[in-house]
């Protein structure tokens, strides 16, 4: 790869109990790349996602960020995650909290930004993701499409390195998928960097600069989408894109 | 009918020495069960186990006997203090095991992806409980923690046993003088329920204002 890697994942092992859910994943993400992670529930996906910030713990393997490994605990991984933000399927807005405080919060209590410089930055970010006008809402006053875009938004306000998805659209209703889609491909054409599990095989084509196929806790695939969905290798692979393309 | 009357100063002190108790237990009890559920959702082991410890020994033994520990107990230690500030103590330290697990069930019912939400934007776990998960698990425990209170309030009578004045203790002058005893425990009574009324309107107003929109 000629891009600078930011995201390294080498060796990567993660039991559930007896339950190998990561085997020996190795995945590189570059700077500015979008790397779409699919498979069948159960393959391993969400967690593989989730272990990138440490939501969850692997057993053997390292995980490296911009060169660093990810610290285990304390200040330090606390430091790391502000770098990498999570937008998650359920949303997981602070129920609290009006809609610009849940994107003004993490940036004066961690970014250590004053209130007004930090509420003048969220107002930017909801514009961004056209909700400016529903700041002083609470998130249960949202629709499933309008928490997830303020999630981002949220997610955004901490300037990240990169941004990870888990279903981001998985809760959502199909008429909000598309405004959360579009959302993400704006960003992935600004030069996020982007980590996306994902059942969207419409966003895969036409965002992702790569395709990860994982099936039982295995990478089975990582090519162009391209080639993916033209050419899958595996079989694994051809009789996932079978049963979800037929309709 | 008369021994209120006659003896309202008795009765006022009582009266006062019981809400008195009542309120600095209280702040301790909320100040430690805080504390003592912050350990026990901690990320650190050892903090778990002290938490877990401080329950499991404040709620399992009887006040009573709570009362005879740190009243004769600590002395021995040669810590000498004023038997309210001893009765303040044991009252507020039992009943921060009850607090503490109340908060912690509260703190249950928020669900995972908000502190989860909190952590990956870069806050560290004092922040994602202290502006996240406790405010909203505090919706939920008002009325546990009301009822917490108000146990309390009654439990402060057990002080008077250790010659602290409050208010059951004055029935003992009060049959000295000769009074009607009934009269003087339906005085006594109006005055416990004083207090707990007092708590469970203070509790109703913080729902109304903080507790769960539904």
């Amino acid at each position: 790869m000629a891009v600078d890697p930011l995201i390294e994942l080498r060796d990567v092992n993660k039991y559930y109990g007896e339950l190998h859910v990561l085997q020996d994943i190795n995945l590189t993400v570059g700077k500015g790349e979008v790397v779409v992670v699919i498979g069948p529930s159960g393959s391993g996906k969400s967690t593989l996602c989730r272990a990138i910030n440490r939501l969850e713990t692997i057993e053997s393997g390292t995980i490296e960020l911009d060169g660093r490994p990810l610290p285990e605990e304390g200040k330090a991984l606390a430091k790391l995650r502000a770098e990498v933000g999570m937008v998650f399927q359920s949303f997981n807005l602070f129920a609290h909290k009006t809609v610009l405080q849940n994107v003004s919060l993490a940036q004066i209590k961690v970014r250590k930004r004053k209130r007004d410089d930090a509420d003048k930055r969220s107002m930017e970010l909801l514009d961004r993701v056209g909700l400016a006008s529903q700041a002083p809402k609470f998130p249960a006053q949202l629709s499933g499409g309008q928490q997830q875009r303020v999630a981002i938004a949220r997610a955004l306000a901490m300037e990240p390195k990169a941004l990870l998805f888990d279903e981001p659209t998985s809760a959502l209703d199909p008429e909000m998928i598309n405004e959360v889609l579009e959302v993400m491909r704006q960003l992935a054409h600004d030069g996020m960097t982007m980590v996306v599990v994902t059942h969207e095989m419409g966003f895969a084509r036409s965002a992702a600069n790569r395709v990860v196929f994982m099936a039982d806790g295995r990478v089975i695939e990582d090519r162009t989408p391209e080639e993916f969905f033209t050419n899958p290798r595996s079989d694994r692979a051809k009789d996932f894109l079978s049963k979800i393309l037929k309709h | 009918m008369n021994v209120l009357t006659d003896n309202f100063s008795t009765f006022g002190d009582g009266f006062l020495g019981t809400v008195e108790l009542t309120v600095y237990a209280s702040v301790l009890a909320l100040v430690l069960g805080f504390l003592m559920a912050s350990f026990r959702v901690a990320p650190v082991g050892s903090l778990r186990v002290f938490g877990t410890v401080w329950v499991t020994v404040l709620r399992n033994t009887p006040l009573t006997l709570l009362f005879f520990a740190v009243l004769l107990g600590l002395p021995r230690f040669g810590l000498v203090l004023p038997f309210k500030v001893f009765a303040v103590l044991a009252l507020g330290c039992y009943t921060s095991a009850f607090i503490c697990e109340a908060l912690r069930s509260g703190i249950n019912t928020v669900p995972r992806g908000q502190g989860e939400a909190a952590r990956s934007l870069g806050m560290s776990f004092g922040q994602s409980l202290g502006l996240v998960v406790l405010p909203q698990a505090f919706r939920s425990v008002i009325p546990p923690v009301g009822s917490t209170l108000i146990a309390l309030a009654k439990n402060s009578a057990i002080a008077g046993a250790f010659s602290v004045t409050e208010l059951l203790g004055t029935y003992r002058t009060l049959s000295e003088l000769g009074y009607n005893i009934v009269w003087t425990f339906v005085w006594i009574a109006l005055g416990y329920l004083i207090i707990t009324l007092a708590i469970s309107a203070l509790f109703n107003a913080l729902e109304r204002k903080w507790g769960v929109a539904r």
